[in-house]
């Protein structure tokens, strides 16, 4: 049976973190050289972890799906990161940075990793800068900030619209002078498909090579995941093509326990779907919404172009329903606002699903250079994938799925409930609650990877020091080799009639329907039974072309489909038993007058965690209670 | 203007590295033009699956054109017709009706072919292990704003750091240099205070690195700057040799 202790150290929690690093137990210099650890991963969370793991000393394997660790999904990431720096004397402070974070998530994560997070934001941006990373500045030489949506300070630091890129080319920067070392090694183009256990404890994966097919078995004394989100169960989100669910499914099913798998972001400014052969969505910085203004027409079913529809003729709805925060209210909000527009039969474009982001009232305030300096890049993209001119006419924008605050349950040593199995970043579900802030997913990418796991695997580690590397031909790594050759047979096996995207695509839909913006008990049911006919239709008829032993890219999207139709249950599941709304999960059994989310603390302040039960069981809930000893549980309210 | 299009691809397959390639031409109609390239041989891809033939393998993740792993070679250009932009940026407005379209994967000594049109760009990340970064290891370092960076500095180390190691530039160039690439990184480093320590060791490195790989010398075509989808200026290679032989010169 799994435990479910979240670990979080006594005492206030100020105090915590910086009791916990002086007094958590080391593994000195001449044994790190004897351990052997495994990151999956190598976005922020997987290449600083794996980074910083080696300059201590430890022997580092790393993976990653893409060529490169660089081109990890990371790299996209626009808008910026968060840190409590302080540098605009604005009243920011790591309390408030916390606080934020804590409100943001409607009150559903852990106050102390939360507040840890805060805390060590401010080192990440030093970390950062004394790696090269050519953060903006300003005329003077001091870094710029800009402010991001749901809060009131200016605490995100940019890199034009490229943070993620330049934070990533930084932490891979540091791996690949590791790898240089070779105290890293690196294998790119290689996909993890196993966990393996001995004893009880991870010790190992099984990897596919990409290129080859071979089947690969890796030892490692602890095994780190950092393997991104999933929201691509969807079939269309902003996630790349590659991002999944198998890493944590493997793991899911090894007995980690699963934390709020229905906890989805659902991003409030994202270029429209404009056809079916369309394969993904684009996303617009959310820092669009510091100068655009949103708006729909006030009558239904206006055809006219924008430009001609006169100003009273339109409904600015955040800043009419939100005065206080207006267009910067959180993602959710801003995200189901647009909704009910489109569903009042108000939505524009061709589609009717998108509102108005528009920048005419900018444009004449500040003049045009002083938009295009802001973003330009964010306008040209907008032009190549529409065809329209944004200086010219208002773009069209319309939520898209984002970002998955659901992942693996992880105790504040980010150790998930099966002993020595570890995960970081976007992967665990750890921080947001049930919904992110803006330029908070980079923060804590960085702060797990090069600031907290290579403190907290000590804990454990420093219990491994006898342990000798384990052959790999024991007989747990060839039991783990041979199931995932015998699913990958089964998968080439079936010679259906339908493709693998088709599938996917049904899946994505029925998920974006029912256990997407909105949800309720019965479109849940409803879907829940047809996800599992999806699946049973996948297993008879999918049609998997090529062969096991060579570069197979419809092979791989298989796996990670077949694991995508298994959690999109759980996530009907966990939706179905959450009956409350909160952040990014609206029930639509549970809303305010006024139509807004409304939390149930009294029967729902905790972290679900699932736990596997075998194929076809149904998987077993165990709860995380929420403890609010600083905050002050209360309804969120940016009116 | 029709919304869709009628077209013939000619695309390179290759089985694997060591069979030979050829060109296949295929067939693809009622394309519509707000597609990208990439969604354009998505539907190719389902259609031969549907017609028991092997799809297409082609090398992309991101699709937003920061990634760098699209990379193919459309009728003769890295990255396809327009400037400034990777190959999943690009969209089928761009191309006419009843076209035929040629698709080749990158090709350089330094850059085999995996299959099709995936090629391996292990080189790149070589020569990036060799010193493409500042040696500091996590810890404590300095408040960030202890270091002060003029704007300009700043904006000029970014423009070098935009790039996205596509490759790009390899496959334009006649010679498949790979010095736009280097330069890049060599001169977001030597412009900022945090690269000045290593700044002579760095450029040898990454030089001798990318010479070892094979990549061909550079004849200042400029070949690379018109086809970088990240527009990196060949005033970056300018500073690389300056740096180079400012650096061979100390390392005498
Ligand atoms: C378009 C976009 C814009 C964003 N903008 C912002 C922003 O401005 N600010 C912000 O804070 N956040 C932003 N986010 C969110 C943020 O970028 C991500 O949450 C974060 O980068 C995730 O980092 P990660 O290290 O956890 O995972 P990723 O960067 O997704 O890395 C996952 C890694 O795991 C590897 N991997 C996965 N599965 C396997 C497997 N089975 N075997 C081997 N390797 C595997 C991959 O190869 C990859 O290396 C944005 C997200 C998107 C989609
Ligand atoms: S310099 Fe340009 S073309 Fe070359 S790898 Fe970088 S982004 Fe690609
Ligand atoms: S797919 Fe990422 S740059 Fe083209």
């Amino acid at each position: 049976m799994t435990t479910i202790d979240s670990k979080v150290p006594p005492g206030p929690l100020s105090e915590k973190w910086t009791k916990y690093r002086s007094t958590v137990k080391l593994v000195n210099p001449a044994n790190k050289r004897h351990i052997e650890i495994i990151v999956v991963g190598s976005g922020l969370a997987g290449a600083s972890a794996a980074a910083s793991l080696a300059e201590l000393g430890y022997k580092v394997k790393v993976f990653c799906f893409q060529d490169s660790p660089r081109r990890a999904h990371s790299i996209a990431a626009q808008g910026g990161i968060n840190a409590a720096k302080n540098y605009q004397n604005d009243g920011d402070s790591t309390y408030r940075l916390f606080y934020d974070t804590i409100k943001g998530g409607d009150f559903r994560s852990r106050e102390a990793n939360v507040y840890r997070l805060a805390e060590v934001s401010a080192n990440i941006i030093d970390q950062c800068v004394a790696q090269g990373v050519p953060f903006a500045r300003e005329y003077g030489g001091l870094l710029d900030n800009r402010s991001f949506g749901g809060v009131q300070v200016s605490r995100t630091f940019y890199a034009r619209g490229q943070t993620g890129q330049q934070l990533l080319l930084g932490a891979y920067s540091a791996l690949s002078r590791q790898i240089g070392k070779k105290q890293v090694q690196m294998y790119n183009r290689h996909e993890m498909l196993e966990v393996v256990m001995i004893d009880g404890k991870a010790r190992g994966i099984i990897a596919r090579d990409l290129v080859t097919g071979k089947l690969e078995r890796h030892f490692g004394h602890a095994v780190v995941l950092a393997t991104g989100g999933y929201g691509n169960v969807f079939f269309l989100s902003t996630n790349a093509m590659g991002c999944n669910v198998t890493a944590n499914w493997k793991a899911y099913k090894k007995g980690a326990a699963f934390g709020n798998p229905c906890f989805t972001q659902i991003h409030p400014t994202c270029i429209p779907v404009s056809g079916d052969y369309q394969s993904k969505l684009t996303l617009m910085s959310e820092s669009l919404r510091n100068d655009g203004r949103i708006w729909v027409p006030k009558k239904e079913g206006d055809k006219r172009k924008p430009i001609d529809i006169p100003e009273e003729e339109r409904d600015y709805y955040l800043e009419r329903r939100y005065p206080a925060f207006g267009n910067l209210v959180p993602r959710d909000v801003a995200s189901r606002a647009a909704k009910q527009a489109c569903d009042e039969g108000k939505g524009v474009g061709p589609s009717g699903l998108a509102v108005y982001l528009d920048f005419r009232d900018a444009i004449a305030r500040l003049g045009q250079p002083v938009i295009a300096a802001r973003y330009g890049n964010l306008f040209e993209m907008y032009d190549k994938i529409t065809g329209e001119d944004p200086y010219k006419t208002p773009m069209r924008i319309y939520p898209a799925v984002h970002y998955t605050m659901g992942g693996l349950w992880v105790d504040y040593n980010l150790m998930t409930t099966v002993k020595g199995l570890y995960a970081l970043g976007e992967c665990n579900f750890s921080d947001h609650g049930a919904n992110r802030l803006g330029a908070s997913a980079l923060m804590q990418g960085l702060a797990d990877g090069y600031y907290v796991i290579p403190y907290t695997i000590g804990e454990y580690l420093s219990g491994e020091i006898m342990t000798k590397a384990i052959p790999t031909d024991h007989a747990a790594f060839a039991d783990a080799e041979n199931k995932v050759k015998e699913r990958i047979d089964k998968l080439l096996s079936i010679k259906g009639s339908q493709s693998v995207d088709d599938l996917h695509k049904r899946l994505g839909k029925v998920m974006w329907d029912y256990c997407g913006m909105a949800r309720n008990e019965e479109g849940l049911k409803k879907a829940k039974v047809m996800v599992q006919q999806i699946r049973e239709e996948f297993w008879k008829d999918v049609k998997v072309p090529g062969g096991a032993f060579e570069f197979n890219q419809e092979l791989e999207k298989a796996g990670r489909v077949a694991d995508f139709l298994e959690l999109g249950e759980l996530m009907i599941d966990d939706a179905l038993n959450r009956k409350e709304s909160c952040g990014g999960h609206f029930r639509e059994e549970s809303a305010t007058d006024k139509g807004e989310a409304k939390r149930d603390d009294a029967n729902f302040a905790y972290v679900s965690a699932w736990e596997y039960q075998g194929d076809n069981q149904p998987a077993k809930l165990n709860k995380e209670p929420l403890v609010f000893e600083e905050m002050h549980l209360a309804e969120r309210n940016y009116e | 203007m029709s919304d869709t299009l009628n077209l013939t691809l000619k695309i390179w397959r290759q089985k694997s590295p060591s069979s030979t390639g050829k060109f296949e031409s295929y067939k693809l109609n009622g394309v519509s033009t707000h597609m990208s390239f990439l969604e354009m041989m998505d539907v190719l891809n389902e259609k031969l699956i549907k017609e028991n033939k092997e799809p297409v393998a082609f090398d992309h993740d991101c699709r937003e054109g920061i990634c760098g792993m699209c990379s193919m070679y459309i009728n003769g250009r890295a990255h396809g017709p327009l400037k400034g932009t990777t190959t999943c940026q690009l969209h089928m407005r761009h191309f006419k009706d009843g076209e035929t379209i040629t698709i080749e994967p990158w090709r350089a000594k330094a850059f085999p072919v995996i299959k099709d049109l995936v090629v391996d760009r292990t080189a790149f990340e070589n020569i990036m292990q060799a010193g493409g970064f500042v040696s500091v290891n996590t810890g404590s370092p300095a408040d960030a704003n202890s270091i002060l960076i003029g704007k300009t500095i700043a904006d000029e180390a970014m423009d070098g750091a935009a790039c996205i190691g596509c490759g790009a530039c390899v496959a334009a160039c006649k010679n498949a240099s790979a010095m736009l690439f280097v330069s890049a990184k060599v001169s977001q480093l030597a412009l900022l205070p945090q690269g000045q320590v290593e700044r002579t060791e760095r450029v040898l490195k990454m030089v001798q690195t990318m010479d070892d790989a094979g990549f061909g010398n550079c004849s200042n075509t400029g070949a690379c700057e018109a086809e970088c989808p990240k527009e990196i200026s060949v005033a970056h290679i300018a500073r690389l040799n300056r740096e180079y032989l400012m650096a061979s010169i100390a390392g005498e």
